[in-house]
């Protein structure tokens, strides 16, 4: 009896959005795993119930994606269960330092000439001209301080989130993500301060006025972002 | 101790070549001790733009090659003992010269000459790395033209790798009334693009053609609208300042005034 009142690992908790499910981060994951199968096998559910969203908090437990795959087999195993998130409080430190380089904005003070090409991951910031033939690429946003004549490829990565702005936009080509538009055959002349975004709606990138951003990004800060997407 | 400068374009038939005899002409007609190098070994030009094509007995290959010094292969400018050049062979290509090779080339030179002209080949492969190789500065020459302002840009951009004095350009083959009308790239836009310092701009000039053919570089001649501006460039390299030649026809009471008082443009 005594020992059954210390194993009280997993707590099982019913809100609006489903179950949410504690797993204390002071035992090992096998204690974890072989009480929550005790709990499970208790109260399975039956057949025509529906669906039910299981959210699982972690604390301060890191999981390895095998352990990860063990607990949702444990989960969706018995009961008519499915998993909308296992959330923790941790991350490894390579994973921590990644985020942060995706995140960071690399400033750059030069001019992106012909035949060369600038590659960053995380955001770019370029304080010069990018020249017809030159390329810039970035895994998140690029900002431009200066004219836009050559090719700029935002969201390398697949981020379709990522836009590209400048000071003077007259670009051969706009790319994001898997997206591609070219400028038109006929002479035309650039535009300033302006940006270029995927429209979802229209299903391609167009280029608007900068202001359009704060309505349509509102969260520029690719950290937020990774934050609240994953 | 004397100054190499490299002359190139990356697109070919801008007016390397050109620039090159007529900067070197002008600069030694100001009384500075020139020798201008052609490197484009296999399609040597230098020389019969100098009406020196028929004195050429060694070449820069020779040189590099050990067959000859290298006082042996320089070929004294028949018009005065200023100017020199150092051919190149007709008969190699270009892996017959080595980065190396231009180096002690080049250093052997500066002890004896104020500048050091050096043609490059058009491109960027093996030619060009060696013309480059052992210059203190570059001018990059670029016409008014699409292309020839890419390949520029281009070129900026490989010569900001090497050790080298950030370049200046040369707008070589202006025609008037096109740009009037619109109809080439405007020099300002060219030098936005660029971002260069420009040390000149040059006219299209029939006269230019003329004297090459008879091997005698345009910079000889007092008058035309094109030797003006090889000489305006001479002297900014020297370091003086000078304005940039007007694109204007002057006409009427000014120019005469002028011509009296015995000014130029």
């Amino acid at each position: 009896m005594q020992d059954a009142k210390q194993r009280q690992y997993v707590t099982i908790k019913g809100t609006r959005e489903g179950l949410t499910l504690f797993i204390d981060d002071r035992c090992s994951f096998e204690e974890a795993c072989s009480e929550l199968r005790e709990k499970l096998s208790v109260n399975k559910s039956n057949k025509e119930d529906k669906d039910v969203a299981v959210t699982i908090k972690l604390g301060n437990r890191y999981l390895y994606e095998d352990q990860k795959e063990m607990l949702e087999e444990l989960i969706t195993e018995l009961n008519q269960f499915t998993i909308q998130a296992i959330e923790s409080n941790v991350i490894l430190r390579d994973e921590a330092l990644e985020m942060l380089e995706e995140t960071e904005v690399k400033a750059v003070n030069r001019i992106v000439r012909s035949g060369q090409v600038l590659e960053v991951k995380g955001d770019l910031l370029l304080v010069g001209d990018v020249n017809p033939g030159g390329k810039v690429v970035s895994t998140g946003n690029i900002y431009i301080m200066g004219s836009l004549h050559g090719i700029a490829h935002a969201g390398s990565e697949g981020d379709r989130n990522a836009i590209i702005t400048a000071s003077y936009m007259n670009p051969s080509q706009l790319r994001i993500a898997d997206y591609i538009s070219r400028a038109p055959d006929y002479e035309s002349d650039g535009v300033y301060m302006e940006c270029g975004l995927i429209d979802t709606e229209k299903d391609k990138i167009i280029i608007d006025r900068l202001q359009v951003l704060a309505q349509r990004r509102n969260s520029l800060s690719r950290f937020e972002r990774s934050l609240i997407n994953g | 101790m004397g100054e190499a400068i490299v002359i190139t374009s990356g697109k070919g038939g801008v007016g390397k070549t050109t620039t090159t005899a007529n900067i070197g002409t002008a600069l030694a007609l100001m009384g500075k001790k020139v020798c201008l190098i052609d490197t484009d070994i296999g399609l040597r030009n230098l020389d019969v733009v100098m009406g020196l094509e028929n004195r050429i007995i060694y070449d820069i290959v020779d040189v590099i090659q050990g067959r000859c010094k290298l006082k042996a292969a320089l070929i004294k400018d028949k018009r005065f003992d200023y100017l020199s050049l150092l051919p190149a062979a007709q008969t190699s290509d270009k892996t017959a010269v080595t980065p190396e090779g231009m180096r002690g080339i080049i250093k052997e030179l500066k002890t004896e000459y104020d500048y050091i002209l050096i043609d490059c080949p058009a491109g960027i492969e093996q030619g060009y790395q060696n013309a480059v190789a052992g210059a203190d500065k570059a001018i990059v020459v670029t016409t008014p033209e699409k292309s020839s302002v890419r390949d520029a840009d281009r070129i900026i951009g490989l010569l900001e790798k090497e050790e080298i004095a950030p370049p200046t350009l040369v707008i070589n083959r202006i025609r008037k009334h096109m740009m009037k009308n619109g109809d080439m790239i405007e020099i300002d836009d060219i030098v936005q693009i660029l971002s260069i310092e420009l040390i000149g701009i040059v006219l299209d000039d029939d006269e230019v053609i003329k004297a090459s053919n008879h091997g005698e570089p345009v910079a000889f001649q007092p008058n035309s609208k094109a030797s003006i501006a090889y000489r305006n460039i001479a002297r900014r390299i020297l370091g003086e300042s000078v304005p940039l030649q007007s694109l204007e026809d002057e006409s009427g009471m000014f120019k005469r005034v002028k011509k009296f008082f015995g000014i130029r443009s």
